[in-house]
């Protein structure tokens, strides 16, 4: 793992490194350039005329030295441009080649600290002659001396090898020559950097450089911090390496899903409860946060705390106990506004993030354009899912990978044929019309229950179960409904993955037609208690007004105000959403462990134990043990979620419980998985899935934005409760705090803007963006498909090429060497020869005088030219021509280079 | 990937003698192709299967691995030794062979009868899933 890791490490960071460094190097070569462009003068007129002398003798022996090798290395490339088709054997040559550079290195660098100078002028002739000879390492220790020309090419040097830093990850190259390589690399640029800059830059320079790799390793540090914060990594991957990418993506959902409610869970508490537990009104002081005198005596116990009634419900943990006071505390906090804010900020925050992750899934599956010509091949080479490390899934996988490639065999067999098909689509129908018989009663059922929990509501003593029969009834609904759908759904005969959809798509209804009617019910409630607010509001004013002005108390003393807890009140419909809400996710979530529990743990545990003693095989037989139920648990996460967006404006504390629910079922569920499931039977992907739970979590969200934006839009708020309380609705705390608290220009721009003369051209104008970013869309996805038509279309034709070509030079390389006059190794010898005569042509040249030094730049340019065919074992023989016209650099710098100095 | 574990438990090392191509990688990391790892070798195997490798290496080593013979090109054989890998042998020989025509007729870009590295990257790196499977976590 260790070792991996550091491997991983080391490879990235020098890959980074080399990558921040050589972003660094363009703010080092601007601030370099301007003593370098003094140079020159100095540069040409002091130092070479120094050098010319020894560099004169010696150059007359450097071509002898230097020819042996370079022929050896010509021999080398022709053979590798010969035998391209034997990568084995060119893979030998490439590391015996490695180990020639470094020979050569090393026998270059004893000598130099002998004979410096001397040494240094026959260097750079062989460097100018050698493409990217690493024996640089040796010939300028000294700096100052250094022409611009040199430090250009030192610099060129310094860059190639940074592409190689840079480039060294994707290089299939064993891992020791990796490092050696990288080694070599970092060595030199690490040397030269430095001193390419001087005098005072350089300090700068090196001060510089030394922040960068300080920087990059700090980033470093950081990504591998940030890898390691991510939370229950080990546990998934563990999950994912026993039951496959499918199961592990539910957890990964959960774990997105507990990061969103975090982040809302810090907006609500930090902007809505904490400021009000410090700065608002205390516990007992005013009707709305203390419980009535008739409710006192059972206020503690547990089964009404656990109700959400009594002390909770006049808590800071519903909408109720706000006060509607403008501003709070000494830091005068608005808390009303902060509320209405938060409700939409929730709302808003939730939208976006669900839609950025859409996008971003969405970006991951560009080429995922026309993938269906490939199923036999992908089938093949993709299906083995490497991760696995249990042999139970591997079983399960090579069975599905079996039938799967049965299942195509029979699809392309019988892909015209399709005699089944009336059967298949009689019981498909029929499926469906089962289930939707399934979700209309349910519908119903639920109806009829909340219709009857509402005359239980009015009644006295009721009991446990008809208090709760509401919440029973929909749990209950949503763990026997999906069994059955899939039971149903066994008559189908879909593919797993697309079983899987339906099925989603089918509890997903259920529970959207349960929650709705719920709502509905609801809203009938609270249409109730609305019309009967105007009599308590009455009755409210009467015994105040009583209370004041009863006879009996003596008039000079003023009378002590009403206790709060004596004061009749509303019946605040907002806190009983809140409170309904509630009790649904509690019970829910009681529900899902209870389910958990016994229908996986204790049946797990029965089939374990009980298997020695029983008539038939337990675990293979009828039991046998549970498999995870993906779509379920993905359904009732989302839904869950849906309660919770719905619920947390009139119950702030509600995202605090879900917190809380979703770090123990992270937990639990895992523990859960582990212990008493197995993997499926039919071991599935889940490919973009994800996406698909993402749309199903907007739509929820969007599902659960109405009802709330109905009843913040047309309900009036409770007339004692709440933060709104008084106001005619909600939203006007708003205009309240727009008159009250900015300058009037302000006011008068508000409602400029909320003029609907404004927003009717404004909702045009969007839907005309969308159109008009719509029909861009398509026509760039239309480009896209036409250029990777001509992507193709190129790819033929070179291929064609390329076939001609190699068959052409297969042909040649039999008959014999020396026949070769067409391709590659035409370009080879030519190049040997051109090679050869250019180097005497130089040496004439710059004997001659200056007069020739123009052509003497020419002739060196074939030289340059082809070096690259020769070390470049698989490149193809024209990227090699249009090599040398990449780099003009080299022709103009070997030009300056060796103008003869005067 | 958080822990900080040098010392390879039983039960992790016995967690990937499920992979049909076990022999095959371990091959084709080995120096000398005898399946015998030096600690480079191994490090060169886990960079390369790491999530964080690039694709085109993958795609790379990859290749290496379904080339059964070594000869730069997978054939029919080596199609059908992948085959009879994946599936434990449970499919008979006529589906097999089948099987490779069809994979032969889907990624051969050249018509030549085998797969070249070039056809092989083609097609790999349109694979939806490829990328998320091949790859090793310890």
């Amino acid at each position: 793992m260790s070792h991996q890791l550091k491997g991983q490490g080391e490879e990235g960071g020098g890959g980074t490194r080399g990558r921040a460094r050589s972003g660094s190097l363009g703010t080092g070569d601007r601030s370099r350039r301007s003593p370098s462009m003094k140079r020159p003068h100095r540069a040409e007129k002091a130092p070479v005329p120094r050098r010319a002398q020894p560099g004169q003798k010696e150059r007359a022996g450097s071509p002898g030295s230097g020819s042996p090798r370079r022929k050896q290395a010509e021999r080398r490339g022709r053979r590798e441009l010969l035998g391209d088709r034997e990568r084995g054997s060119a893979e030998k040559t490439c590391r015996g080649r490695r180990k020639d550079g470094r020979a050569s290195l090393r026998e270059q660098r004893a000598p130099s600290k002998k004979e410096k100078e001397v040494r240094r002028k026959e260097e750079m002739w062989k460097q100018l002659k050698k493409h990217r000879s690493s024996s640089m390492a040796s010939s300028t220790s000294s700096g100052e001396s250094l022409s611009e020309e040199e430090l250009a090419r030192i610099l060129e040097q310094v860059e190639d090898k940074k592409k190689l830093i840079a480039s060294m990850r994707s290089k299939p190259w064993p891992m020791a020559r990796k490092l050696a390589e990288l080694r070599e690399a970092q060595e030199f640029v690490e040397k030269y950097e430095g001193a390419l800059g001087k005098g005072k830059g350089k300090r700068l320079y090196a001060y510089r450089m030394l922040m960068a790799k300080k920087w990059v390793k700090f980033k470093r540090d950081f990504h591998n911090f940030k890898t390691q914060c991510i939370p229950w990594e080990m546990k998934i991957k563990d999950i994912e390496s026993h039951f496959g990418s499918s199961v592990a993506s539910y957890f990964i959902f959960l774990r997105w899903m507990y990061g969103v409610n975090l982040v809302l869970f810090g907006l609500i508490f930090g902007l809505v409860i904490i400021p009000e537990v410090l700065m608002g009104m205390p516990y007992g002081s005013i009707p709305r946060k203390t419980v009535p005198r008739a409710e006192e005596e059972k206020a503690m116990d547990f089964s009404v705390l656990w109700d959400f009634e009594g002390y909770m419900k006049y808590s800071a943990l519903f909408y109720g106990y706000y006060n509607n006071q403008r501003t709070i505390g000494w830091l005068r906090y608005r808390l009303p506004m902060a509320y209405f804010m938060v409700g939409v900020s929730v709302f808003g925050y939730s939208l976006m993030i669900v839609i950025r992750s859409m996008a971003s899934n969405n970006q991951g599956s560009t080429s995922e354009g026309e993938s269906d010509n490939f199923t036999f091949s992908f089938k093949m080479f993709t299906s083995w899912d490497y991760l696995i490390g249990n042999s139970e899934t591997a079983d399960n996988k090579y069975a599905s990978i079996t039938t799967s490639f049965k299942e195509s065999i029979v699809d392309e067999q019988e892909s015209n044929k399709e005699e089944n098909v009336h059967l298949t689509r009689f019981l498909r129908v029929l499926a469906n019309f089962l289930i939707i018989c399934c979700l209309c009663g349910s519908g119903y059922l639920i109806y009829f229950v909340v219709k009857r929990s509402q005359e239980f509501s009015k009644m006295q003593n009721v009991s446990w179960y008809e208090r709760n029969e509401v919440e029973i009834v929909m749990s209950l609904l949503g763990m026997f409904c999906p069994p059955l759908f899939e039971t149903i759904a066994a008559l189908e005969n879909y593919h797993p993955r697309i079983g899987l959809k339906w099925q989603l798509g089918r509890i997903f209804a259920l529970f959207l037609g349960n929650l709705y009617t719920f709502l509905l019910a609801l809203m009938d409630d609270i249409q109730l208690k609305l019309s009967n607010e105007e009599t308590i509001k009455n009755i409210t004013h009467w015994t105040l007004f009583h209370y004041y002005n009863s006879s009996g108390w003596n008039e000079s003393v003023p009378r002590p105000p009403l206790h709060p807890a004596d004061v009749p009140r509303g019946s605040c419909w907002e806190t009983a959403v809140g409170i309904e809400f509630m009790r649904l996710t509690v019970s829910d979530m009681l529900v899902t462990y209870i389910t958990i529990l016994l229908g996986d743990f204790l049946r797990a545990c029965f089939v374990r134990f009980m298997n020695y003693c029983w008539c038939w095989d337990l675990e293979a037989g009828f039991p046998s043990y549970a498999e995870f139920d993906i779509s379920g648990n993905v359904l009732g996460l989302i839904f869950n979620q849906g309660m919770i967006w719905m619920g947390s404006f009139y119950a702030p504390g509600l995202v605090g419980i879900n917190v809380l629910r979703l770090l123990t079922s992270m937990y639990f569920q895992c523990w859960a998985v582990m212990s008493s499931n197995v993997p499926h039977e039919r071991v599935f992907k889940a490919s973009r899935s994800n996406n698909f739970y993402m749309g199903l979590l907007l739509l929820v969200l969007f599902l659960s934005l109405l009802p709330v934006a109905y009843t913040i839009m047309s309900l009036p708020p409770s007339f004692d409760c709440g933060p709104f309380s008084g106001k005619n609705r909600m939203y006007d705390v708003i205009q309240e705090t727009v008159e009250n608290d900015f300058p009037t220009f302000l006011g008068k721009i508000f409602a400029f803007l909320a003029n609907p003369g404004l927003i009717i051209p404004a909702i045009l104008l969007m839907f005309l963006a969308i159109y008009y970013l719509n029909s861009v869309s398509k026509s760039l996805s239309r480009a896209n498909a036409q250029l990777r038509k001509k992507i193709q279309a190129l790819h033929e034709v070179e291929k064609s090429h390329k076939s001609v070509k190699g068959r052409a030079t297969a042909r040649d390389s039999e008959d014999t060497d020396k026949n070769n006059s067409k391709n590659d190794t035409q370009l080879t010898k030519e190049g040997t020869a051109h090679h050869s005569a250019s180097q005497s042509l130089t040496l004439d040249q710059k004997a001659q005088g200056p007069g020739a030094s123009s052509s003497a730049g020419k002739t060196v340019l074939p030289a340059s030219q082809h070096l690259p065919v020769s070390r470049a074992p698989g490149v193809r023989p024209d990227s090699g021509q249009a090599r040398p016209q990449a780099h003009p650099w080299r022709s103009t710098s070997g030009k300056r280079a060796w103008r003869p100095p005067h | 990937m958080g822990n900080k574990q040098t010392v390879f438990t039983h039960e992790q090392l016995e967690a990937y003698q499920d992979n049909p191509f076990r022999q095959r990688i371990a091959q084709v990391f080995s120096e000398d192709g005898d399946g015998h790892m030096t600690l480079d070798n191994f490090l060169d195997m886990f960079s390369v299967m790491s999530e964080m490798a690039p694709r085109d290496l993958k795609a790379y080593y990859a290749f290496k691995i379904y080339d059964f013979n070594n000869d730069d090109y997978i054939c029919a054989w080596d199609l059908e030794q992948t085959v009879t890998k994946l599936t434990r042998g449970e499919l008979s020989t006529e589906e097999v062979s089948l099987i490779c025509e069809k994979v032969l007729d889907e990624a051969d870009g050249d018509h030549d009868g085998r797969l070249s590295l070039e056809d092989f990257q083609n097609m790999i790196l349109r694979a939806p899933d490829f990328l998320s499977t091949f790859h090793i976590c310890i």
